[in-house]
C-alpha cells in the first residue's frame, strides 16, 4: 500500500520533462432521510416545484432551525464507515453569499469544528495496487435551493425543494495522482456511502456531486497552485475533467505562464474546463457560529449504538469473499464494488459452488446486463433462479454447455430453469445406450472419416461434434468423449 | 483592529448594501467606535477558559426524522413580488 507522498503516479510528460498531477476532492453527498436537515419538509426528488419547503427553508422572519437527529446519525454512521474520528462536539456556521437560490443569504455548515474528522478510503487499482486516500474531515451542511435559468428569456426560476436538504461534505487529502485514482476513489467512496445506506449515491440525480482540485508539479516537488472543477456529476467526467485540467495547466506552466488559484467548471459537451468568471471576485464568506443552534454534543452511547448497527463494508466483505470462497482478489473486488451485487452474488452462491456463481455472475449476467443497460437490481434473471440453474448442473441435469442456452432463454423470460428445461426438453442425455447409439450411427454414417482418424487424430474433435449435433446438444460431452473413444479405437483395431 | 474607507466598502457591497459616498467616513469613524468598545473585553484574561455558548446549560433540541411540514407552495408565493407556476421569479442570473 502507498500514501499520496513518493508515489509514482501517472506522469504527464511535458516539453521540459514530466510533471505529477496531484488531486483532491470533496464530495457532497445527500444524506438520505426523509426530512430536511432543519426542518420537517421533505426530500423527494422530483416533486412540484416548491411544495417541499416549509418556512424555515424559506427564510421567512422568525423561523427558528431545529436539527434532525437522523441526519446526525447519518454523518455518525459514514464517519464511522470511512474508519474517521467522530468529534463529540461539533459546531454550526453560518457561510454568507447572495444568490437568488439560497433565501437565507447564508447557508448553515460547519466550518472550524465538523463532526466527523480524520479518516481513510482505501481503493484497489487494476494494477493489484492498493492505495490509500486520506479523508481530511466530513462536516453537515444545508443544500441551496435550484435556480432554472432556461424557461424564460429574462427571469430565472427558483425551487426551493432542495434548500435545506442535508448534505455531507466529505474533503480528501491531495493523495490522488492520476484521472482514474480520482475515479476509483469516487467509485469506492460511492459504495461505502450505498454499503451504509446514508446517501443513494445517485450521480444523475445529484445527490453526489464532486468537486475536484487539480494542480501539477514536478515529481517530488512541493504542491503547485490548484484549481477546483465544480460539480462533476459523473465518474467518467471527473476522468476527463482532471485529463484536461492537468494538460492545460502544464501547458500554461511550460509557456511561460502561472497558474491562478481559481473555480472552473467543466464542459462535458466539449470535455473541457473553463474559468467561471463570476465567481473570480475573492470568496468571503464571513463565517460566524449560528447564534440559532447551540453546538452539536453527542454522547458516547449514542456513537456506540451506531457503531454496532454498521453493515459489513466492502474491504471487509471482499476479505471474506477471498478467505471462505476462495475467489480471486479481483473477482472479489468485482462481487463487492456494489452492494446489490454483493447480494445477489451471496444469494447464488449460498450452499453452491461459489466460483461457479461469481463466474456466471461476471460472464454471462453482467453481459446481458451491460448490453441492456440494466442495473442488477433490475435482472430478469434472479439470484434465486440462477441459484437453481447452477444446482441442475452440479446434479448432472444440464451441460454447462446446455446451461448458456437455459439461460439464455431466463433472460427473455424470467422464468424458473427447470420448467425451461423440462418444457424445451433440454434434459442432459446421460443414458450411456442412447449416447451409443448416437455414437455408432454417426461411426456407420462416416466411414470415410473414420479413415481419415488414422492419421489425423485431432479428427475426434469433429466426431464429438457430430454426436452432439445427433442428441441435439443434450448428450453429456465427457461421457461422448469416453464412448467415442472406446468404439472407435474398437473400430479401428479390428 | 480599526475599519478604513475601503473596508467600509467593501462590506457593504458584500452585504448588498448601498452607502451613499459622503456616507462612508462617518460609517468608518462609527465602526471604529464600535469596535473600540468592544475591545474592552480583550482586557480580561480568558486563557483556559472554555467559550461559553449558553448561560444556562442546554442541549442542542433535535427533531424526529419525519415528514411535518411543507406542501403550501401557493401561500409561499404571497409575498414573492414575481412568481409563475409556483416558482419564485427572479431577474435573471446568468452564469
Amino acid at each position: 500500500m502507498s500514501a499520496g507522498e513518493g508515489r509514482n503516479g501517472a506522469v504527464i510528460e511535458g516539453t521540459t520533462g514530466p510533471w505529477e498531477i496531484v488531486i483532491g476532492i470533496e464530495v457532497h453527498a445527500q444524506v438520505s432521510s426523509r426530512a430536511k436537515l432543519f426542518s420537517g419538509a421533505a426530500t423527494a426528488f422530483g416533486a412540484e416545484p416548491n411544495s417541499q419547503v416549509s418556512l424555515v427553508d424559506a427564510a421567512m422572519p422568525g423561523m427558528l432551525p431545529v436539527i434532525n437527529e437522523y441526519c446526525v446519525e447519518q454523518a455518525v454512521r459514514t464517519g464511522l464507515g470511512l474508519k474517521a474520528q467522530i468529534n463529540r462536539v461539533s459546531v454550526f456556521d453560518r457561510k454568507n453569499y447572495f444568490y437568488p437560490d439560497l433565501p437565507a443569504g447564508y447557508q448553515i455548515s460547519q466550518y472550524k469544528s465538523p463532526i466527523v474528522g480524520e479518516g481513510e478510503i482505501l481503493i484497489d487499482m487494476p494494477g493489484g495496487e492498493t492505495i490509500r486516500v486520506g479523508i481530511e474531515r466530513l462536516h453537515l451542511e444545508q443544500d441551496a435551493g435550484k435556480s432554472l435559468h432556461d424557461q424564460h428569456p429574462s427571469l430565472s426560476y427558483v425551487d426551493l425543494n432542495r434548500a435545506g436538504v442535508a448534505l455531507m461534505e466529505i474533503v480528501s487529502r491531495p493523495d490522488m495522482r492520476s484521472a482514474e485514482e480520482a475515479a476509483a476513489y469516487v467509485r469506492k467512496l460511492r459504495a461505502i456511502l450505498r454499503y451504509l445506506g446514508t446517501c443513494d449515491g445517485n450521480m444523475e440525480q445529484g445527490s453526489m456531486r464532486a468537486d475536484v482540485n487539480v494542480s501539477v508539479r514536478r515529481p517530488g516537488a512541493p504542491y503547485g497552485t490548484r484549481c477546483e472543477i465544480k460539480n462533476v456529476n459523473s465518474l467518467r467526467f471527473i476522468q476527463q475533467a482532471v485529463e484536461y485540467e492537468a494538460r492545460r495547466q502544464v501547458d500554461v506552466i511550460e509557456a511561460g505562464g502561472t497558474i491562478r488559484q481559481e473555480t472552473r467548471l467543466f464542459d462535458s459537451r466539449k470535455g473541457e474546463t473553463r474559468s467561471m468568471r463570476s465567481k473570480e471576485e475573492a470568496h468571503d464568506y464571513r463565517y460566524f457560529p449560528d447564534p440559532d443552534l447551540l453546538p452539536l454534543e453527542l454522547d458516547l452511547a449514542f456513537i456506540e449504538t451506531i457503531r454496532a448497527s454498521l453493515p459489513e463494508l466492502p474491504d471487509a466483505k471482499r476479505a471474506r469473499f477471498m478467505r471462505d470462497f476462495g475467489l480471486s482478489a479481483y473477482d472479489a473486488g468485482v462481487m463487492v464494488s456494489e452492494k446489490e451485487t454483493a447480494d445477489y452474488f451471496e444469494a447464488v452462491s449460498k450452499g453452491r459452488d461459489a466460483k461457479a456463481a461469481a463466474n456466471w455472475i461476471m460472464g454471462d449476467l453482467f453481459a446481458h446486463l451491460n448490453k441492456a443497460g440494466l442495473e442488477i437490481s433490475a435482472s430478469p434473471v434472479s439470484a434465486d433462479n440462477l441459484g437453481r440453474m447452477l444446482d441442475l448442473i452440479a446434479d448432472g441435469t444440464i451441460s454447462g454447455r446446455i446451461a448458456k442456452d437455459v439461460f439464455v432463454i431466463m433472460v427473455e423470460t424470467g422464468g424458473d430453469p427447470a420448467r425451461i428445461v423440462d418444457e424445451r426438453g433440454l434434459r442432459q442425455v446421460t443414458d450411456s445406450s442412447a449416447i451409443e447409439a448416437a455414437v455408432d450411427a454417426v461411426i456407420a454414417e462416416n466411414a470415410a472419416k473414420v479413415e481419415e482418424l488414422k492419421t489425423k487424430p485431432t479428427m475426434l474433435g469433429w466426431f464429438v461434434g457430430q454426436v452432439m449435433k445427433k442428441t441435439g446438444g443434450k448428450a453429456n460431452p465427457q461421457a461422448v468423449n469416453e464412448v467415442l473413444k472406446a468404439k472407435l479405437a474398437h473400430v479401428l483395431g479390428g | 483592529m480599526s475599519v478604513d474607507k475601503d473596508t467600509v466598502m467593501r462590506v457593504a457591497r458584500l452585504a448588498r448594501i448601498a452607502i451613499p459616498e459622503d456616507r462612508v467616513l462617518p460609517m468608518a469613524e462609527e465602526l471604529n467606535r464600535i469596535l473600540a468598545w468592544v475591545e474592552q473585553l480583550n482586557s480580561v484574561d480568558t486563557s483556559g477558559v472554555e467559550p461559553l455558548t449558553s448561560v444556562v446549560k442546554m442541549d442542542l433540541k433535535r427533531r424526529a426524522d419525519k415528514v411535518t411540514d411543507g406542501g403550501y407552495a401557493g401561500d409561499l408565493m404571497a409575498n414573492a413580488p414575481l412568481s409563475e407556476d409556483n416558482f419564485f421569479a427572479v431577474p435573471k442570473v446568468v452564469e
